[in-house]
């Protein structure tokens, strides 16, 4: 029985589509329903009004974008110190059964930006640095809030865009409470026990040792608080592992069930918004436009990556090992299953990982790697892709606009001076970082001693790092040496930088249109839900991305792919 | 001051989601796996008959052949199968260190009367170093080596091999077997 079979893979893969389309579709309408305040159970309403009181807040209660944007980053600030603090003093703090000493400032605020920038990007293997407290009260607490945070930067958006005449785009208080309570809460329960009925662990027990079997040795094993991290870390699109090997740990991810249920998780958010967005805008095809545009890339990606890893790696057929390439991969997933979570994982901004992409064909390893690029907007991170695609589309709609001459608008809005400034703060913030940042490296020691893998493949190494921080994906060619203080404490300012300039120019952007008047669309608007303009859109996209980091890809994967296929 | 009550609401509003991610959704989920899922929270455990856990279903073990069935090659730091620090060997594909290594596995297996061309499952390392699994051409590749080993008949061998696979549950996943169960049950065990 061979490893794949591409026909029933086409059939798997065509029905799981189906399925995730279906779920997002309702999810979207829900998610519509809790940020309108049209949940209506009488318990959670009474305790949501009361916990309202006592913050001194109420849901009428607006603010402007620049209200919104203080209370987010007095919220993150808040949930950084109190993260950075954990890490410092774990070892002075309960629940840690193994002794872990706590990190050095260094690591400690590299770990808090990351999880707080919902990037998980990580310098520590989790089971052998981490307590139990610190998974669970540090780590697994900003998984739920740097993703409550992204969704409520997304609804914001959405608010701005559907809205006329006013200077308001909610209120985070309340955004964040109900995205919590209503959304991530009840989703990561249900998850959480899905992924334990597999096998996944969930115990607070220190790790022992297993007695071994017929000459093989005695093993001391890791153990924790595994399933309740795992749920929200993928709900959350935030991908911090609580083991080192992350979601290709046997005890994140036992079956061949508990694979595709994680890839349903972590898609199920992100491609829910687009339909949310199409609800409070009262135009559905709106929605399903945007939602287009992010399946078509996200099936291509699929394809390039599947048959890259499909072609295998010469260098192993020479040795008479025919097949898939099965260094770092899992054999329980199987080929479609570990693809598939590698293309979600990087369309999305989540980062966990079932596979090692370092050890993936140059190609197959490119295509992680340009979806990250291109800014994460295939559904994109829990509510960070969206917004990004958004700014997409403001640039989309300008340039069509300047090419056919038609007044450049989305949903009535004209598009300004303004609009289109926030737009490309938006999508060109990350790739700046990327570019400097690989350039800085590649010139220092402290870069280059980090690189693992010889030749291109170093190069595509430190691309992919300052890719996936600069987009807060977390994901990594993990042969590179992250710990080492060059990239820790560069990955502070890159994550930081990388989430919180594109949020702000965001809700920047939301102020701005909510104040416009909406003006009826006329002969001269251009039809924003239309098949011609969903390519247009998949074409600016690619050419941005394409123009921006062509010579690194040429340089990196390419070049490797070239030298494997000339036998060099 | 503009901030001070902004920041006053951020700290009770950060505490009280504090109590909710961090503090009821853990215990909760804890409580939940305890009462409906108690072997699986725990590790999916082995125990022989004396009730000494032996391993886990879902971890591999460091087998070593051809008395045995031999397990995937593992790259996890210190020694094989470290099942407390779990990884990768991260070597890139075009990487010399990974055909050497590959080419030494080989020459292992060689050693023992296994002969190509060989399943890439087995002269590959996993992503976890953990994997539990093989693939049903990995095992049954073993067979004759195996059963010359133990002097037992290829066929009984073969049908034993045959009867541990598993990993049915989608229709694009290859069939493979749990190489832990699969030799207790050549040993007659569980």
């Amino acid at each position: 029985m061979p490893v794949s079979d591409p026909i029933s893979d086409l059939v798997g893969l065509a029905a799981f589509i189906i399925i995730i389309t279906g779920a997002a579709f309702l999810a979207g309408r829900y998610v519509a329903a809790v940020f309108g305040g049209n949940i209506h159970l009488p318990f959670l309403v009474r305790m949501e009004n009361s916990l309202y009181r006592f913050l001194g807040t109420s849901p009428e209660n607006e603010e402007t974008w620049k209200g919104y944007a203080r209370d987010m980053l007095l919220f993150n600030a808040i949930g950084f110190c109190v993260l950075f603090f954990i890490l410092l003093a774990q070892g002075f703090l309960p629940a840690n059964p193994q002794h872990f000493p706590g990190f050095s400032a260094v690591h400690a605020l590299n770990i808090a930006i990351s999880f707080v920038t919902n990037t998980n990007w990580q310098v520590y293997s989790g089971e052998a640095a981490a307590s139990y407290l610190t998974q669970v009260a540090g780590l697994t607490v900003q998984n739920f809030l740097s993703a409550a945070t992204g969704l409520c930067i997304a609804i914001a958006l959405m608010r701005g865009l559907t809205r006329e005449l006013t200077g308001t785009v909610g209120n985070f208080w309340v955004d964040m409470t109900r995205a919590i309570l209503y959304i991530l809460f009840p989703l990561a329960v249900i998850a959480s026990v899905v992924l334990l009925s597999q096998g996944v662990i969930q115990n607070f027990d220190p790790s022992f040792t297993m007695a071994g079997y017929g000459g093989a040795a005695p093993q001391t094993i890791a153990t924790g608080p595994v399933s309740s991290q795992e749920a929200i870390k993928l709900l959350g699109t935030n991908g911090g592992g609580f083991f080192n090997a992350n979601s290709a740990h046997p005890f994140e991810n036992p079956t061949p069930f508990s694979n595709i249920f994680e890839v349903f998780l972590i898609l199920l958010i992100p491609a829910a918004l687009p339909f949310t967005f199409g609800r409070m805008s009262g135009n559905m095809r709106q929605g399903w436009a945007i939602f287009a545009a992010m399946l078509i890339l996200f099936v291509a990606a699929f394809g390039v990556l599947y048959a890259a890893e499909l072609g295998g790696n010469p260098v192993l057929t020479s040795l008479d090992v025919p097949g898939i390439s099965m260094e770092g991969k899992e054999v329980r997933f199987g080929l479609t299953g570990t693809v598939l979570f590698s293309t979600s994982t990087t369309a999305v901004a989540c980062g966990a990982v079932n596979a090692m992409f370092d050890s993936f064909t140059p190609i197959g390893g490119l295509v992680p790697m340009f979806l990250i690029l291109l800014g994460e907007v295939v559904y994109g991170g829990i509510g960070s892709g969206f917004a990004t695609m958004i700014a997409f589309i403001v640039i989309a709609v300008f340039i069509a606009g300047l090419m056919i001459g038609r007044t450049p608008e989305y949903l009535s809005k004209k598009i300004g001076i303004f609009e289109m400034k926030m737009a490309l703060i938006v999508i060109l913030v990350p790739g700046i970082l990327v570019l400097v940042f690989t350039g800085i490296a590649l010139v220092t020691k402290g870069g280059t001693a980090g690189i693992f893998n010889p030749g291109p493949h170093g190069l595509s190494e430190i691309v992919y790092a300052f890719a996936s921080m600069a987009n807060n994906n977390g994901s990594a060619f993990a042969g590179l040496n992250a710990a080492a203080t060059f990239y820790s404490l560069s990955g502070v300012i890159i994550m930081a930088i990388g989430r919180f300039i594109p949020a702000v120019a965001i809700l920047a952007l939301a102020g701005s249109v909510a104040e416009k008047k909406a003006v009826p669309s006329g002969q001269g608007t251009l039809p924003t839900a239309t098949i011609t303009f969903v390519l247009w859109l998949i074409a600016v996209i690619l050419i941005i991305g394409a123009l921006t980091f062509f010579p690194l890809f040429a340089m990196g994967p390419l070049a490797e792919q070239l030298a494997l296929a000339g036998g060099f | 001051m503009r901030l001070k009550r902004p920041l006053q609401t951020a700290t009770l509003l950060f505490v009280v989601l504090f109590l909710v991610s961090g503090v009821i959704y853990p215990l909760l989920v804890t409580g939940i796996g305890d009462l409906a899922f108690s072997s699986q929270a725990h590790g999916s455990l082995v125990r022989d008959r004396n009730g000494t856990v032996i391993g886990s279903m879902l971890i591999g073990l460091d087998f070593e052949g051809p008395y045995y069935f031999q397990g995937r090659p593992s790259a996890t730091p210190g020694n094989p199968y470290n099942a407390g620090l779990s990884g990768g060997s991260n070597l890139g594909p075009s990487n010399p260190v990974l055909a050497e290594r590959v080419n030494q596995t080989i020459s292992a297996l060689g050693r023992q009367g296994i002969s190509g061309p060989w399943p890439g499952d087995l002269v590959t390392a996993s992503a976890s170093g953990l994997d539990p699994h093989i693939t049903l051409e990995a095992a049954l590749a073993q067979v004759p080596a195996v059963a010359e080993a133990r002097g037992m008949n290829k066929e009984e061998v073969r049908a034993l091999v045959l009867s541990e696979v598993e990993g049915r549950q989608f229709p694009f996943n290859p069939e493979y077997v749990n190489v832990l169960s699969l030799n207790r049950a050549l040993d007659g065990e569980g």
